[in-house]
């Protein structure tokens, strides 16, 4: 009747410095959760400094899926390593406003590419306490 | 067009895997009944936090599902019930930002706000029933601020 539903492999593709990592279709809560912890490993032992979350082919984020992106984020950010999600649906993005998920650490771009252009720009701390630079 | 038959269903909610099913049911009825892609997400999101309610805090339950129509047009009508432990004050677990599980607290306060009907009835100790309808083409309703 439906396509079987993806179980439980998200590939995750080395480039440069950058893990690449692309959702797609439905997943389940179990891949999305080994996902968290598989990333946090690889971030790891592949010493990169970003990762890029491709959503554009998720057709729903609800409030578990947010959490475990933002969550992704903030392990990666405790590993040196900055998160973008690439490519959210419109429909996602009003659907998750409107669940009053905004989701404000969470980095995003409207593609890949942007999304490592984005990572390829010098890091601008912003935390007080903090040496401050300057963006040019 | 779309037939009752096709729409009509009644889907376990016992593991994760029956969250994906009941995703994509709901999506296809959605898409049946003429549903536009946003309301579709809205209605599957919502579908997907009350699936995850009763799985989680309901100990797993069903769905059902149907169409409805009435003067205004067509509708779906999503009830999710569990015998589980039910919900000790409504008016607490409708609130945004509360959570007993290990959410982000917008389960049921969220998926009120992305269906145009949301009714709860629980029990304490015999079980929670969700009932949520939304209309096809049909402007979200007015909301109540605060």
């Amino acid at each position: 009747m439906y396509p079987r539903p993806g179980a439980g492999h998200v590939p995750v593709l080395r480039l440069g410095d950058i893990l690449l990592v692309t959702l797609q279709g439905d997943l389940y809560d179990s891949t999305a959760q080994q996902l968290q912890q598989d990333l946090s490993e690889t971030i790891v032992s592949a010493g990169v400094t970003g990762v890029v979350i491709d959503i554009s082919g998720v057709e729903i984020v609800d409030s578990f899926l947010g959490r475990v992106l933002a969550e992704i984020a903030a392990q990666a950010s405790l590993l040196a390593a900055r998160t973008v999600v690439a490519g959210m649906r419109p429909a996602v993005a009003i659907t998750l406003v409107e669940l009053g998920l905004t989701l404000p650490g969470l980095r995003t771009a409207l593609d890949t590419q942007a999304a490592m252009a984005l990572l390829e720009q010098p890091v601008v701390l912003s935390h007080a306490g903090g040496t401050r630079r300057e963006r040019a | 067009m779309s037939t009752a038959s096709e729409i009509e269903a009644c889907l376990p909610i016992r593991s994760d895997m029956d969250l994906v099913w009941v995703r994509q049911h709901v999506r296809q009825a959605a898409a049946l009944l003429g549903f536009g892609l946003v309301d579709q997400t809205k209605l599957v999101t919502a579908a997907s936090e009350l699936a995850r309610n009763t799985l989680v805090h309901g100990g797993g339950g069903q769905m059902d599902v149907a169409p409805v129509t009435a003067g205004f047009g067509r509708g779906l009508r999503l009830t999710f019930s569990d015998s589980g432990p039910g919900i000790a004050d409504l008016d607490r677990a409708l609130s945004d930002g509360y959570t007993s599980g290990d959410g982000l607290g917008m389960g049921l306060g969220g998926a009120r706000r992305l269906v145009h009907e949301f009714e709860v009835e629980s029990t304490e100790g015999a079980g929670t029933t969700v009932r949520v309808t939304s209309w096809v083409n049909r402007p979200p309703r007015v909301r109540e601020e605060g």
